[in-house]
């Protein structure tokens, strides 16, 4: 079977019509937040596996995560890292709010159409 | 904590001493068909099973408190008298915020070991319909009828939001939908049904051998067996003894017959028939019927001619027992009643209610069972506590899925 098959298959939806709780709006965010907080819980295990091996050869030594203080490059870099992160999961805010600072001016695309149509 | 479990006495600030919870999936039982499964894939496994956990250890609690200090006072100042039946509770509750986001996020749980699991069995299916091929083509203990109509209260909603149900083949040979069955439904039970999901037939067979000590069955069907979860234990119980399980569905059946030659148990068979009409049987066939969280699933005829059945096919001085979850008593609480209803309406079992409601002394009684002959027990998950939470002593209450069940049978 192929892959495409395969991802549809697994998410498919079983037979009979699906009970909402909340606003639907909201529970579909809800549900992609979990689906979200499924897969960080499956990369820190990940993680977590990693750091185990790498105990048990003797990469790591225990404690060492911990204590690892990272150089001034490095440090930058992960800070930059955080930021960057934080600012595209809320990109929709930051939007949100150049919009309010924009005084309410802004104007819907199918508004500009029917004022550029009309203009003719 | 399970003093059982933990026989050396934890050091003092070791975190496992705290540990109350499902064990780790890579304790799970596995066997040839059994779906491999990356890191990844039981880390998904692992943290479904603790979001379970987490909504009836953590999230229930307010769902309960939320019902005593609001949903109850509201709606006796709306109306003016106590609620009359668990639908009004239920009805009730969904106007709650604390139940609301409880639903949801059981709902969403369910459908997310759906996915998770299904992705498991659909990317290795080329592999896993091999080895199932490998070890039951030719094999006269797996005998299909793919000519069987699949009856609506199977085929109208897919139980427990399962896409395509214990029956639905995608092709020729196909077992997928009995690996996703088994190798995942560790997310509900949280480890309650022990390394092989078999904890309800060894506590089926712990039953039996307590209480009958005598009985030596030649003949043993299960109606409703599925993969051979519940029947294994009894078939191991009893090695000269011939087991049959019947199924409607095709994949769970042919996953089944794999699972148990994989597992060594031989003296089993597995056939597609309708316990409704299993006329291919004579008279007086069995010593033994079995069926394991099964009722549920039916409809009020089927069952009842589902026990029409057990009662023409036992043998004189043989036993019929169904393992279920508690029925409705008038002095079980609404909001439990309420609660263990919400797979009903929520989580496509929809008979579910009516079926706990149900009289069923006078549904054995009028399928020909003589009352005095009735048997009532209960039995809780069998397990290896070594490595697995034991029901006995878990004071968890997960609405309907703990591995607690009332036992009603009879002696024909």
């Amino acid at each position: 079977m192929s892959f495409a098959d395969a991802l549809a298959g697994a998410g498919a939806k079983p037979a009979g019509k699906r009970p909402y709780f909340l606003e639907p709006q909201v529970e579909r965010v809800l549900a992609i937040t979990m689906a979200m907080a499924q897969e960080l819980a499956v990369a820190r295990q990940r993680t977590d596996t990693l750091e185990r091996l790498l105990l048990e050869k003797g990469v790591l030594t225990p404690g060492e995560i911990d204590a690892f203080v990272p150089d001034r490059a490095a440090s930058a870099e992960r800070q930059m890292w955080n930021q960057e992160f934080i600012a595209r999961i809320l990109r929709i805010v930051q939007q949100e709010n150049e919009a309010a600072m924009g005084g309410g001016v802004d104007v819907a695309s199918g508004e500009v159409g029917e004022e550029l149509a009309s203009d003719a | 904590m399970n003093a059982s479990r933990n026989p050396q006495p934890p050091a003092a600030n070791d975190p496992s001493a705290a540990y109350d919870g499902p064990p780790d999936y890579r304790v799970i039982g596995r066997h040839a068909v059994f779906p491999e499964t990356s890191h990844d894939e039981i880390e998904r496994i692992n943290f479904l099973a603790q979001m379970n956990r987490h909504l009836a250890s953590r999230v229930v609690p307010g769902v309960k408190a939320a019902y005593d200090s609001r949903v109850v006072p509201e709606f006796e100042a709306r109306h003016g008298r106590p609620m009359a039946d668990r639908h009004e509770a239920r009805r009730a509750l969904l106007e709650d915020p604390a139940f609301q986001t409880w639903s949801a996020l059981r709902r969403m749980t369910m459908e997310q070991r759906q996915q998770a699991g299904r992705w498991s069995a659909l990317r290795q299916r080329e592999r896993l319909n091999a080895i199932a091929a490998d070890l039951t083509d030719g094999d006269p203990r797996l005998s299909l009828d793919p000519s069987l109509p699949i009856p609506r209260y199977v085929s109208a909603v897919d139980h427990h939001c399962m896409p395509g149900s214990y029956h639905t083949e995608y092709f020729p040979g196909d077992a997928v939908n009995g690996a996703n069955y088994d190798h995942a439904g560790f997310v509900t039970t949280g480890g309650l049904l022990g390394k092989y999901s078999d904890g309800g037939g060894h506590a089926v067979v712990k039953w039996v051998k307590r209480n009958l000590p005598d009985f030596r069955p030649q003949k043993i069907l299960e109606i409703g067996g599925t993969v051979g979860h519940s029947s294994l234990p009894l078939a191991q119980a009893f090695p000269e003894a011939d087991m049959t399980i019947v199924d409607l569905g095709a994949p769970v059946l042919r996953y089944g017959l794999a699972r148990a030659k994989s597992l060594g148990v031989d003296n089993i068979r597995f056939v597609q028939a309708s316990g409704e009409d299993l006329s291919m049987y004579p008279d007086a066939s069995f010593d033994w019927i079995q069926t394991t969280m099964f009722l549920h699933e039916l409809s009020t005829k089927a069952l009842r001619a589902i026990f029409a059945e057990t009662r023409r096919l036992l043998k004189p001085g043989g036993i019929v027992l169904h393992v279920e979850q508690p029925q409705y008593a008038p002095e079980m609480p609404l909001f439990e009643q309420a609660m263990r209803d919400w797979d009903a309406f929520y989580n496509n079992e929809p008979f579910w209610s009516r079926m706990h409601e149900m009289d069923l002394d006078a549904e054995m009684v009028a399928a020909g069972f003589e009352r005095d002959k009735l048997i009532h027990g209960g039995v809780t998950g069998v397990v290896d506590r070594e490595l697995f939470p034991d029901a006995e002593e878990d004071d968890t209450e997960d609405y309907g899925r703990k591995a607690a069940w009332h036992v009603i049978g009879a002696v024909a």
